[in-house]
């Protein structure tokens, strides 16, 4: 059979050509037939896991929690050293030096990518903000946020940590950071299906060695990655109810 | 497992209290008026056994409790109970999350050395094979006008509760 693989649709674009050359990859070294399809959004993608459709799959650590206890994945691996981390930043000349001093209407330029603007709003909360009292400005990259702040259309915005180190100098140069989270358990991990069950072992055998050649270091390094670590089910488990007490809100 | 606290460990001017913990019994506590900021950007996380008993901490745990791992791992909970945390808020959240739901509430926790912090703590028990094997906190830094209307608030509920206790 051809098993069906995606990549979270929050993958950055550059490395669009990285994920097909991984799955080339992966499907030599496990003998198999996988075949890779990007979905548009977000909401393409839960339709898609919904009706299962999705065997093996990049997964945002927002749709663990849905992946593994409702839909039988198993995590397999996470980037080596890559946990995912917001960082909230303003314009360099803007006069707001905490978040606190936020007011309420503030305009915050976020993105779909639901584990960054999750911890984002986190960050946001000392100041008494929460997704009723901001005006959110649904950007499509994190250099579309960088734009609306530079053009004045945002005081705000949310970015990925990775993202905005990796922003051009001239633009780095006129944002501030105000807070960046210290999160550190929070991550994407590849994860199979119930159909790819008998697959698991042998899935993390060839994923874990992938950095023990020069092949597959160049296969990773089209991925932005430098290897991939272990998942231990406990620690997933540990991360999807860490997960749930972030998205918990009352009543 | 937890005994008094200790005037060595007390960072500037403090008062005694003694409070009493469930099922453990008295604990001598001694109070500063130090309140330690909450860090930006960080999560200060812990998790417990079903009876309360602290099984794992984070970093930002250690660093804001004042304790190290060795003396909270295997402590229970509360070890950080502050003297002007009111009875029911913790009865709430045990009952809450033994019920299987998740509980969130604004607390006051008290530090080794005296001084306390304010977090606003998402409680979640960990359901494993349908069965509840422990609980998670999970903290993060709260809206200050939340906290301050929990200070008169729980002052009330805490002089009530006294009032009880003396009947
Ligand atoms: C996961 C978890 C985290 C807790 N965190 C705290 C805490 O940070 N501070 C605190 O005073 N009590 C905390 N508690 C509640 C304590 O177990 C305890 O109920 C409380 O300190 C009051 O003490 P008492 O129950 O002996 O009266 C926590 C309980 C659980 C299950």
């Amino acid at each position: 059979m051809t098993y069906q693989f995606t990549v979270s649709p929050d993958f950055s674009p550059d490395y669009i050509s990285g994920w097909f050359i991984f799955n080339t990859w992966l499907q030599r070294a496990l003998g198999q037939s996988i075949h890779l399809e990007m979905m548009d959004d977000f909401q393409q993608l839960h339709q898609a896991i919904e009706e299962d459709r999705v065997d093996l799959i990049y997964a945002n650590p927002y749709d663990a929690s849905m992946l593994v206890r409702e839909k039988g994945f198993t995590p397999l691996v996470k980037p080596r050293g890559g946990s995912d981390e917001a960082v909230i930043a303003v314009r360099a000349d803007s006069g707001i030096d905490k978040v606190e001093s936020l007011p309420p209407g503030t305009r915050v330029a976020t993105t779909d990518d639901p584990d960054v603007h999750l911890m984002g709003m986190i960050m946001l909360e000392p100041a008494g903000l929460d997704q009723g009292s901001v005006e959110l400005k649904q950007c499509g990259s994190y250099v579309l946020v960088a734009k609306a702040l530079l053009q004045g259309a945002c005081e705000v915005g949310i970015f990925l940590d990775k993202a905005f180190d990796e922003l051009s100098r001239p633009i780095q140069s006129q944002l501030r950071p105000l807070v960046r989270s210290e999160i550190q358990v929070i991550h994407h991990s590849l994860m199979a299906g119930p159909r790819l069950d008998s697959e698991v072992e042998e899935l993390q055998r060839v994923l874990l060695a992938m950095d023990q050649d020069p092949r597959g270091r160049n296969v990773l390094q089209g991925l932005g990655l430098v290897g991939w670590e272990p998942v231990e089910e406990e620690e997933a488990e540990f991360m999807i109810d860490l997960m749930e007490t972030l998205t918990y809100s009352p009543g | 497992m937890i005994g008094d606290m200790h005037p060595g460990d007390i960072l500037g001017e403090y008062h005694e209290e003694v409070i009493q913990l469930y099922g453990l019994g008295p604990r001598k506590v001694l109070v500063t008026e130090r309140e330690a900021p909450y860090p930006d950007g960080r999560l200060i996380v812990s998790r417990t056994d079903t009876d309360g008993i602290i099984t794992h901490v984070n970093r930002s745990f250690v660093e804001m409790s004042g304790y190290t791992e060795a003396e909270l791992v295997g402590a229970p909970h509360s070890i950080l109970r502050h003297p002007d945390m009111p009875r029911a808020a913790f009865k709430d959240l045990w009952e809450t999350i033994e019920a299987g739901k998740i509980w969130q509430g604004y607390v006051k926790n008290l530090r080794k050395d005296g001084g306390f912090y304010w977090v606003k703590a998402t409680v979640i028990p960990n359901v494993r094979n349908g069965e509840i094997v422990g609980y998670t906190s999970v903290r993060r830094k709260p809206d200050r006008r939340k906290v301050e209307e929990c200070i008169p608030l729980y002052a009330s509920m805490k002089a009530k509760e006294e009032e009880e206790v003396a009947q």
